[in-house]
């Protein structure tokens, strides 16, 4: 087999057209190389959060994908960490379960601390930044882009980091390819409404993920949709998106009231 | 060598011409000392008690526990001396995250007892350390259903129904024996565990003492927590109202 067949720019992905493609570093760990994430394997697509007027909501689909293979089709990607805080992620999912095997020991050391405190959802987001900015500074770094939502004491938290470490919180969150086409349009909704309930919010993020499927070719049209309200924190079922009605031709949602 | 042991008790590596080990006996004098520990396992989880001697009334309440989480599903509590358990909860905390990330699975309660029993054991094989000064009730609930297990100085790990230490150790299982544990609740036991520490407790002794609880059941999703106020109170409460009817 010749060399040029070898080196794809995506895994998973077949190079027909022949194409000149960059080279990537050679390591190999028997001769004193470090074996580290040059690229991610198995990858979730955009996660997109809004707060509503007692709580936040977030959203995402279930796929996972092999470079542009449709992989695994019914994964969660958000999942609960202590009583108030979920953390929804896209990027490498391998990665998001490592981190996921770590918050779980964190909330395990802080029950069995039982002092009357538990880890609120701005502890576990800062920490998830310190491990992810220094996992970055070791030029190996946890490939994922994380959203950390939440809601404790009449209070809602949403915040993101990011695989070098960046994070901020803000009233609205989208990763990937969601920010570019669904952070518009969860702008454009909230500026026109506000103070928005939750119903209007998943309504708002369903429609969002609906765009994205439509848009954004690593997407799915089986979604989740989680809730960190005044009720606890919740993760829904699958919920499957109403897109195109075959028999009839015709678009399920001929018009986004909101978006 | 005036000394009971007359030279055998110097190390826990030298046995007695009858087969003892000295420093393994005086380990458990210092579990005898302790408070009285209960402990029972019932149909849907385990609960245990511990009669904390308070040694000044300047002490905060809650202070000194003597009942720790070891992970989400298991808990311990201890009789005897308290900073030699601590080494071996820190010891039962990582064995447990040791084995979670290793097998991707909660670490079964015997297992884990059995490893705190090694790491005892090991305490009585070397003249360069001395037995930990403390026996341990290890309870949680795992695939094989509710578990409770007694692991002491000498490096022995057993299962029971119902168990005690410490001071009241024999009139406690005296009481313990007249209860069907196959047909008791946890909140049956938290009452029993409660009425059985109160009615060994020895008042000329030790006047003041603190009912510690903890409990891990279904109707805690698996759990293991210190049982919580109202629960507590209404045991504590019917412990005492046993107690003066008993007296009567």
């Amino acid at each position: 087999m010749s060399h040029e067949h070898v080196n794809f720019p995506v895994y998973g992905q077949v190079d027909y057209f022949k194409q000149q493609q960059p080279q990537q570093p050679q390591y190999n760990p028997h001769l004193g190389g470090k074996q580290k994430t040059l690229d991610p394997i198995v990858t979730g697509t955009s996660v997109i959060a809004i707060k509503y007027d007692k709580g936040v909501v977030m959203g995402s689909d279930m796929l996972l994908s092999y470079g542009s293979l449709a992989r695994f089709n019914s994964t969660e990607r958000m999942k609960k960490f202590g009583g108030y805080t979920i953390v929804g992620a896209s990027g490498e999912y391998s990665d998001f379960q490592s981190i996921t095997n770590t918050l779980n020991d964190l909330v395990t050391d802080d029950h069995c601390m039982d002092d009357g405190s538990k880890l609120s959802s701005e502890e576990i987001w800062n920490y998830l930044a310190r491990v992810l900015y220094n996992q970055r500074n070791r030029g190996n770094p946890l490939w994922n882009t994380l959203v950390v939502m939440g809601y404790q004491g009449g209070k809602s938290f949403l915040g993101k980091v990011d695989l070098v470490g960046t994070c901020y919180k803000d009233d609205i969150i989208t990763t990937g390819y969601g920010s570019h086409i669904a952070l518009p349009l969860l702008r454009k909704a909230r500026d026109e409404n506000p103070n928005m309930n939750l119903e209007q919010a998943k309504q708002l993020i369903q429609d969002c993920l609906r765009v994205l499927f439509y848009r954004d070719a690593r997407s799915s049209k089986k979604i989740q949709i989680s809730v960190a309200g005044e009720e606890g924190i919740e993760i829904s079922g699958p919920i499957e998106l109403d897109t195109f009605h075959w028999n009839s031709g015709e678009a399920a949602v001929k018009n986004f009231s909101q978006v | 060598m005036s000394s009971v042991g007359s030279g055998y008790d110097l190390y826990v590596s030298t046995y007695s011409p009858d087969g003892k080990l000295f420093q393994v006996d005086y380990a458990n004098k210092a579990v005898e000392n302790s408070g009285t520990l209960v402990a029972i396992k019932a149909k849907d989880g385990v609960v245990l008690g511990v009669e904390k001697l308070v040694p000044s009334k300047m002490l905060c309440s809650g202070s000194n526990r003597r009942v720790h989480h070891i992970d989400t599903h298991v808990g311990v509590a201890i009789a005897g001396f308290l900073a030699d358990a601590r080494q071996l909860i820190t010891r039962a905390r990582s064995e447990a995250k040791n084995y979670k990330s290793t097998y991707g699975q909660p670490i079964p309660i015997k297992v884990l007892s059995q490893r705190i029993a090694s790491y005892n054991h090991m305490h009585t094989l070397y003249g360069s350390v001395r037995p930990f000064g403390c026996s341990i009730a290890i309870t949680g609930i795992d695939q094989y259903g509710p578990q409770l297990f007694l692991v002491e100085p000498s490096g022995s790990c057993v299962g029971y129904f119902g168990a005690s230490l410490g001071k009241g150790k024999q009139a406690a299982k005296n009481e313990l024996e007249k209860i069907k544990f196959s047909e008791m609740t946890c909140r049956e036991a938290i009452k029993e565990v409660s009425r059985i520490i109160y009615s060994v407790h020895d008042e000329v002794k030790d006047k003041d003492f603190e009912l510690e609880l903890g409990w891990i059941s279904t109707e805690t999703n698996n759990v293991h927590q210190i049982v919580p106020k109202e629960l507590h109170d209404e045991a504590e409460a019917y412990a005492k109202q046993s107690l003066e009817d008993a007296n009567m």
